[in-house]
């Protein structure tokens, strides 16, 4: 049956957590397709890289050898909305990149070894970000 | 409370859709309601009328069909997600429909609470 709800003038603050590697599992690529579908809706969101999550956003992917779609350039338009949300001021709506310190140093990178333009945040300080959320995505 | 429900995998495979099934029955019968389940990434395949389990064995395909057929709760599977694993409308199970991601981000705007079910 289908529903209908009442959306009209809702701002809601989502969170979408990157937790898995890039290949391997079609995780990352998925949650993209769902990051992007939210901006048509105008909502808040934070996009999170997290454990293994941030091989996704590193620097020079090349999986033609494996056959694998190469959708890492799709990064790079979630930074495009983040920027056209910032700057345009008719958009209600604020968008966040972030990663997560511990995951980075853990896995021997640094925000220089990313392809886009992200905030480093604590383990302590995305917990913070997390509380602060209403609709949490993962996967 | 209105819950929204994302679920991630498919049945068998990972417990995540039975948990989903059972927090669901469960909510619906504590007097909260769940307007919606969402099928997204292999969650889709949960609407397979194909799928056959063995006798002995729960028909989780069935039991989202039941459950919202009695509670009339809006079972949606990701259209993206569903074409890419063969999830069309020649096989889609009783009680389900197939839509746009755009569904569950109503759905999680909508709705007081949501939860994800998945690995």
């Amino acid at each position: 049956m289908e529903v209908e709800f009442e959306t009209e003038g809702v701002k809601k603050k989502f969170l979408f957590v990157n937790r898995k590697a890039p290949y391997g599992t079609i995780y990352a690529l998925e949650i993209l397709e769902m990051v992007l579908i939210s901006a048509a809706f105008e909502q808040h969101a934070v996009i999170a890289f997290i454990d293994d999550g941030v091989f996704q956003i590193q620097k020079g992917h090349n999986p033609k050898a494996i056959g694998m779609k190469h959708f890492a350039p799709t990064f790079g338009v979630i930074e495009m909305e983040k920027e056209d949300a910032d700057e345009d001021e008719d958009i209600d709506m604020v968008w966040r990149i972030v990663v997560e310190k511990e995951s980075l140093e853990a896995r021997g990178l640094t925000a220089d070894d990313l392809a886009i333009d992200v905030d480093v945040l604590s383990s302590a300080d995305l917990s913070a970000l997390m509380n602060e959320q209403d609709v949490v995505l993962s996967a | 409370m209105k819950f929204g429900i994302l679920v991630n995998e498919g049945p068998f495979t990972h417990q995540a859709s039975d948990t989903a099934y059972q927090f669901t029955k469960a909510a619906l019968a504590a007097g909260h309601e769940v307007p919606r389940v969402f099928f997204y990434f292999d969650g889709v395949n949960n609407a397979n009328k194909l799928s056959e389990p063995q006798s002995d064995d729960r028909n989780l395909v069935k039991m989202w069909g039941a459950l919202a057929a009695e509670h009339g709760v809006d079972l949606v599977v990701c259209v993206a997600a569903a074409l890419r694993r063969g999830i069309k409308d020649e096989i889609l199970a009783e009680g389900f429909r197939i839509s746009g991601l755009g569904q569950l981000i109503e759905q999680s705007m909508g709705t007081d609470r949501s939860l994800v079910f998945g690995d």
